[in-house]
């Protein structure tokens, strides 16, 4: 269940944006929907990061995974410990850049003994990296549709990517990448019992709807071929607000255009939101030098504590007796306290 | 008839025949349909009624987690769910890692308790899923209206059981927030839970009571001033019988240079007793001017376990004392849970600590930099830094009769980044240092099982199996290395990796830091030592083999 509905769900949109153009509702499809959706993307995306940062960070509770900042004959691990900003920084393009954390991973398996072996893991690593950054490139790619001459970058990148120069049009790397990567991540949540149970239907709908986006995309571009002028006259449009729908420009791009829409008005309101919430991540973002400087609290709490007075009064007598030193003798000097 | 905890063969035969997850197999059913199960071993046991009045905690009663009923409160759900939204806006961490998790399995077999249990629950991700589940129905507006379809469900009592079991199933190691891309922490999930089960009137004994305790007597284990003194002598009195020093430990003394603090478990507890010793002759071979304090006991803090308000209640205590005695600073014990509470949270809580002075070493005239606001160092800080600077006589030979490896205590590892020095002072008193594999020590160190306030005696079915990566990492060294020593700087570990031990490896004993320098240090006036602070024979130091590792 938790990967057909998913599955059948994304089937659904594809088809909903089809056959919504086939009956002529082009401007429901190429204007209306693109706006609300980025409205709602950007308005969501602002507003989700807004929640998240009026909950102050009361403590400083950074995960340290080096050597700290210590005497300064041992050698510290500004990365991994960082002791300042320059740390905090490194630290933190490390994890978003190259997903430094999940670098890390090791499987663990129990081996006769019984005992416990590790090994280093680095799959989910490598998918994840190869995913986001075709992902990036592609995004950055599609540019081009909403200028009106190509920037530099654009056919930098494009050039790039199809460096290998077979097919025609030329093939681009990502395009190929993004669905090999798309399809493991699927995949491996459905090979392992552990992946399995952990998985929700959330975890399955953007990985496919991702993938239907990258499927129709390059359909379009292969197979069934679409106008493109028409689709760059009509990107230029929406982005001059300039609210005409051109026709003729074929059911799959709208098939695309729709479902990343969902997309992104599905982002701020779901797990995507991983991409704005991994800098605000306590146990990565703060320097560990909670002993050298102070970190505020904004809300600490006046909390009632036993004071030494309260103590001594209570164990006057046996500390007297037992020679410990106290503030006040015995036991004609009490009531001054 | 099962017992607790199980014979070691019946376990071990569990781990190779069952099937289990860990091992690949599948459970046959969702998580959300696994019930919650008390039997013998696995649940700690209620905390007193008393115990909750003093804390001021909800509803004590007489209840026991076996129960059917539960006896909870009239509207216990809406003073949990406004429990949640109070923390959701108070701290960051719980709010964010409410929403961001991707379900990535990165964190699923870092668990001790996962590896030891293979219980679906006990992947981090599915702990955290057990709070996310009703933070959606709550919080969210999809969990709202899709509910189970996007994994929300409401808060009832099976919930409840459910976290009163996995949040005390989670020592707040932090382990799986290293491999998390998002640098997600079940620990801050746990203890928001815990919180949470403390209003719905829910909590153990074993945490509570010491935290009570700590409030009235400063300690955990309720010692008045005048045992704890005597107590303390008498270790002296020990130290004097073996080595023919005195020293001379003073209590509450005003205009002390230092106030030394370390959990009561080294006063009190075996083998924590023998660091304690190491410590007081350490003191007395540099002849630091330092006092104890009966009032501030202890250095640990189970309030970290319960609550962020008793956290801080208890751990005024130290800054509090210290300005009353008027010492410059304060040097603290080997302790992992205490560093935490020191390291991350004092200075915030309790500070500015104006009224003390930015550390220096009195001996070796060292600034301790990385210290110079909360203004407490730590022992191993200031022991690898006399040793650096020559300051200490020490005869390495005399641990020659231990093989040792070191394991680094969660909070100290993971909470502090505290790494190299421990092991600069191991390697500086003993020949005999071997790590445990790769991906078991550092920043990956694995859990004793028993952190966080759970090495209680009626727990140990779920101890010894979430201690199980641990042990499991020292029979490695033990068989490659002849490893009989495990070297730790953690009073928790000093309690719960002996019974750990006898358990998965009989002959390895269980020592802290400062006992081995204890033993290597050679002290003015000493008569000739044969035998450790244990009274166990030393090898003999004029054999030549011994010597001739000496001299290398």
């Amino acid at each position: 269940m938790k990967v057909i509905y998913p599955l059948v769900a994304v089937l659904l949109l594809a088809l909903v944006a089809y056959l919504g153009v086939a009956i002529g509702l082009e401007y429901l499809f190429g204007v209306i929907i693109p706006y609300v959706s980025v409205i709602l993307f950007l308005g969501g995306f602002i507003w989700k990061i807004y929640d998240w940062v009026k909950s102050p960070v009361p403590f400083r509770i950074p995960t340290t995974c080096g050597q700290a900042k210590s005497l300064e004959w041992i050698k510290r691990d500004e990365l991994e410990s960082p002791s300042g900003f320059w740390g905090v920084f490194g630290r933190m393009s490390l994890e978003v850049l190259f997903f430094r954390s999940l670098f890390r991973n090791t499987k663990a398996e129990l081996v006769p003994g019984p005992s416990l072996a590790y090994s280093s893991s680095k799959w989910l690593w490598m998918a994840g990296l190869i995913f986001h950054w075709s992902l990036l490139v592609i995004v950055l790619r599609h540019y081009r549709f909403f200028l009106a001459g190509v920037p530099g970058f654009v056919e930098f990148l494009e050039s790039v990517d199809g460096f290998l120069q077979i097919t025609l049009p030329t093939l681009y790397i990502t395009d190929l990448l993004l669905v090999i990567s798309v399809t493991f991540l699927v995949l491996r949540r459905l090979a392992s019992a552990q992946m399995r149970i952990i998985s929700l239907s959330t975890d399955y709908f953007p990985l496919f709807l991702i993938l239907a986006i990258a499927l129709s995309g390059i359909s379009m571009r292969y197979l069934d071929k679409v106008d493109v002028v028409a689709i760059k006259v009509l990107v230029q449009g929406l982005v001059s607000f300039q609210f005409d729908a051109p026709g003729g420009i074929g059911g799959m791009f709208y098939v695309h255009l729709f479902l990343v829409c969902v997309l992104i008005s599905y982002f701020p309101f779901s797990k995507l939101m991983h991409m704005g919430g991994i800098f605000l991540s306590p146990t990565r973002n703060l320097a560990n030098n909670s002993r050298e400087k102070r970190h505020i609290n904004p809300w600490n709490p006046e909390v009632q504590y036993r004071t030494y007075a309260e103590y001594e009064d209570e164990f006057r007598e046996k500390m007297v007796k037992a020679d410990i030193p106290t503030e006040f003798s015995l036991p004609s000097e009490k009531e001054k306290i | 008839m099962t017992t607790n905890p199980p014979k070691l063969a019946e376990l071990q035969l569990e781990y190779e025949q069952e099937p289990s997850l860990l091992k690949g197999d599948s459970p046959g059913k969702e998580w959300l349909d696994i019930p919650v199960e008390f039997r013998d071993g696995n649940w700690c046991h209620a905390a007193k009624p008393n115990v909750i009045e003093d804390l001021g905690f909800n509803n004590p009663r007489k209840w026991s987690p076996e129960d059917e009923d539960w006896q909870l409160e009239e509207g216990w759900q809406k003073k949990v769910k406004n429990g949640m939204k109070e923390r959701l806006d108070k701290f960051r961490s719980f709010k964010l890692f409410m929403d961001i998790c991707v379900r990535c399995g990165a964190c699923a077999d870092k668990c001790h308790f996962f590896l030891g249990s293979g219980d679906p629950k006990n992947m981090p991700v599915v702990r955290q899923e057990l709070m996310r589940s009703v933070y959606r129905h709550e919080f969210t507006w999809s969990g709202k209206i899709f509910k189970g379809l996007v994994g929300a469900r409401p808060l009832s009592e099976e919930v409840l059981k459910e976290w009163f079991m996995y949040f005390h199933q989670c020592t707040e190691c932090r382990r799986c927030s290293v491999y998390c891309p998002f640098g997600i922490d079940t620990a801050e999930v746990t203890l928001m839970g815990r919180e949470l089960l403390n209003l719905a009137g829910t909590n153990i004994n074993w945490i509570s009571e010491p935290a009570s305790n700590c409030n009235r007597t400063g300690n955990h284990l309720g010692i008045e001033p005048h045992t704890y003194k005597n107590v303390v002598e008498s270790l002296a009195e020990d130290i004097e019988d073996q080595t023919g020093v005195t020293v001379n430990p003073s209590f509450n003394r005003k205009g002390a240079e230092i106030l030394f603090i370390t959990p009561s478990g080294d006063v009190f507890g075996d083998p924590g007793i023998y660091t304690m010793m190491g410590y007081m002759m350490l003191f007395e071979h540099i002849g630091l001017d330092y006092t104890l304090s009966t009032y501030a006991s202890e250095g640990g803090n189970f309030g970290l376990f319960s609550s962020n308000q008793s956290m801080k209640k208890i751990n005024a205590k130290m800054f509090h004392e210290a300005e009353r005695l008027g010492v410059k600073w304060i040097l603290g014990g080997e302790c992992g849970h205490m560093w935490r509470v020191v390291h991350q949270y004092m200075d915030t809580m309790n500070g500015p600590a104006d009224f003390l002075e930015e550390p220096v070493s009195p001996i070796t005239g060292t600034k301790f930099r990385n210290a110079t606001s909360t203004k407490m160092v730590h022992i191993a800080e200031f022991t690898a830094d006399l040793i650096h600077q020559g300051k200490l006589k020490l005869d390495p030979r005399r641990n020659d009769h231990l093989k040792t490896t070191f394991h680094d205590s969660c909070n100290i590892a993971r909470g502090m980044g505290m790494m190299e020095e421990p092991r600069y002072v191991l390697r500086n008193v003993c020949n005999n240092f071997n790590e445990m594999p790769d991906h078991t020590i550092r920043e990956e160190t694995f859990c004793c099982g028993s952190g966080s306030g759970l090495n209680t005696d009626e727990y140990m079915d779920v101890r010894m199996r979430g201690g199980f990566p641990r042990a499991s990492a020292v029979k490695h060294v033990k068989e490659k290395y002849d490893v009989n020593a495990l070297v730790a700087i953690c009073a928790i570990d000093r309690a719960s990796l002996p019974p750990l031990m006898n358990y998965w490896n009989p002959g390895v004993s269980v020592y802290g830091l400062h006992e081995l320098v204890g033993n290597a240090l050679v002290m003015e006036g000493e008569d000739e030592r044969t035998e450790d602070l244990r009274e166990d024979e030393m090898e003999d130091l004029d054999s030549e083999s011994t010597s001739r590792e000496y001299d290398e």
